[in-house]
């Protein structure tokens, strides 16, 4: 049977992994070699690599991290941030990248979303969601969170599926750095409005959340950084727990 | 030096981790990643990867002029496809409804929409994403130091379906049962991802790289036959 995924999340900056609070207040977490080294031992699922990175100098960075992580830790890797154009993921997959993350540019250029499936397959193209509560629906946000696009999540979801997006990784900005858990709903919603598979992500602060991600948000994978990088669960941990509340884990 | 393991490339996916997966476990091992059917035809051993779609992979397969290379290769010296690397080597796949390579007699469909329930009546996603269980049809060398059973990772849309029961090495439960490894002689194919599948993916590789179709014992694996 398919197991459920547990994907620990490096967000990374001046080839740091860093972990904020609503995207922000920075705080140092490791060197990524390392921690993705850590976690490929304790049996993570995948590794995601997000790169936060501002300024555009430093944007080789996340591929020399890339290509040292994949000479010594054999499962799927994700890199997100600063993709542009397929150039763009091209170079990642290049690196060693098995899927590429796209947000702020999916909103900017949905065509990328269709070019970059049609050219490298929808198995490899992840588009990321930053999803907040905005009335009595969740919209779209975008820039690290910080712009509005006036786009319904559910309908952006759907038609980046249609577009050709292989996953979706979707993150409640609502609850990510507030260690209160998913957003069960906006999880479940979206999960069953398309066929690809949902990441969750966004305010784990605890090995239940994981399980409710799951269970309650229908979630195929769950992400999670901070309570791992710091030391609070381990990941061989968290897939225990999963598997005591009936959940299918690799082990 | 001459070329142990030609990793074909014909433009489709991440051909590196393909490599520098064979190169961890096979550290003596000169590979290469290479489009030149020279190379392909004097390598030792071939690995066939691929990723995308069906009629891009033909495509660029015969824009490569790679096709010949592949199907001798295929005949003649240990073979590893993956992915759609597997899917390639059978006559046919509903995907863009593409002729194949045809090393293989068989088809190759889409996880049916209407299919895709748990037996607790859930929605199963498509692609099929993630580490799912492969359970060893019958012994091969490739399996060698392999758990029945154990997880692999997977990432796909469609799944083979071999006219012959008898090539079917390996199959997975998406929910219902798919073949996700083949052997035929010296070919060894899979739909999962051994470059990604940590420990028993390496194992795999390892085994691969050190496999000979050739010995007596091998053979008689492959057909389940009783060995005097």
């Amino acid at each position: 049977m398919l197991a459920k995924r547990i994907i620990p999340c490096l967000d990374v900056t001046h080839g740091r992994v860093v972990k904020g609070v609503n995207f922000v207040e920075l705080k140092d977490a490791g060197d990524p070699v390392e921690i993705a080294r850590r976690y490929n031992e304790a049996g993570a699922d995948e590794l995601t690599f997000l790169d936060i990175t501002a300024s555009s100098d430093d944007r080789d960075l996340i591929l020399h991290i890339i290509e040292d992580v994949a000479t010594e830790v054999f499962i799927p890797l994700t890199v997100g941030g600063g993709v542009r154009e397929v150039g763009d993921v091209q170079r990642l997959l290049n690196a060693g990248a098995d899927k590429v993350s796209i947000n702020t540019s999916a909103v900017m250029n949905p065509q990328l979303v269709k070019d970059a499936s049609d050219r490298y397959g929808s198995q490899c193209i992840v588009v990321a969601i930053d999803s907040k509560r905005v009335g009595d629906h969740w919209e779209v946000f975008t820039h690290g969170g910080r712009k509005a696009t006036g786009l319904d999540v559910i309908e952006w979801a759907k038609k980046m599926e249609s577009l050709g997006a292989g996953e979706l990784l979707l993150t409640s900005m609502d609850r990510d750095g507030t260690k209160s858990g998913f957003d069960l709903e906006l999880t479940r919603a979206i999960s069953d409005a398309v066929d690809i598979p949902i990441i969750a992500s966004g305010g784990v602060g605890n090995l239940q959340h994981l399980v409710d991600g799951v269970k309650e948000g229908r979630a195929d994978a769950v992400l999670a950084a901070s309570i791992f990088h710091f030391g609070e669960y381990g990941v061989d941990e968290a897939k225990r727990y999963m598997k005591q509340h009936g959940i299918e884990v690799r082990l | 030096m001459s070329v142990d393991i030609a990793v074909i490339d014909y433009g489709m996916g991440n051909l590196r981790s393909v490599s520098k997966a064979i190169e961890h476990i096979a550290p003596a091992a000169n590979v290469v990643v290479t489009s030149d059917p020279a190379v392909i035809a004097e390598a030792g051993r071939v690995v066939f990867p691929g990723q995308g779609a069906a009629p891009d992979c033909m495509r660029e397969i015969d824009a490569r002029g790679l096709r010949q290379a592949i199907i001798d290769a295929a005949r003649s010296k240990p073979f590893l496809g993956i992915c759609m690397g597997m899917q390639v080597l059978f006559e046919h796949s509903e995907e863009g409804d593409t002729a194949c390579l045809g090393i293989l007699p068989g088809t190759v469909q889409r996880f049916p929409h209407e299919a895709m329930r748990d037996d607790q009546g859930n929605k199963l996603k498509v692609p099929h994403m993630g580490w799912n269980n492969v359970h060893q049809a019958a012994p091969h060398p490739l399996w060698v130091g392999i758990e029945e059973g154990a997880r692999f990772y997977f990432v796909h849309s469609y799944f083979v379906q071999p006219t012959s029961p008898e090539v079917i090495a390996g199959f997975s439960h998406y929910p219902f049962p798919f073949t996700c490894a083949v052997a035929s002689g010296n070919i060894f194919a899979v739909q999962f991802h051994p470059e990604k599948s940590q420990n028993d993916g390496l194992t795999l590789l390892g085994n691969f790289v050190t496999w000979n179709p050739g010995e007596r014992d091998a053979a008689c694996d492959m057909s389940g036959a009783a060995c005097a």
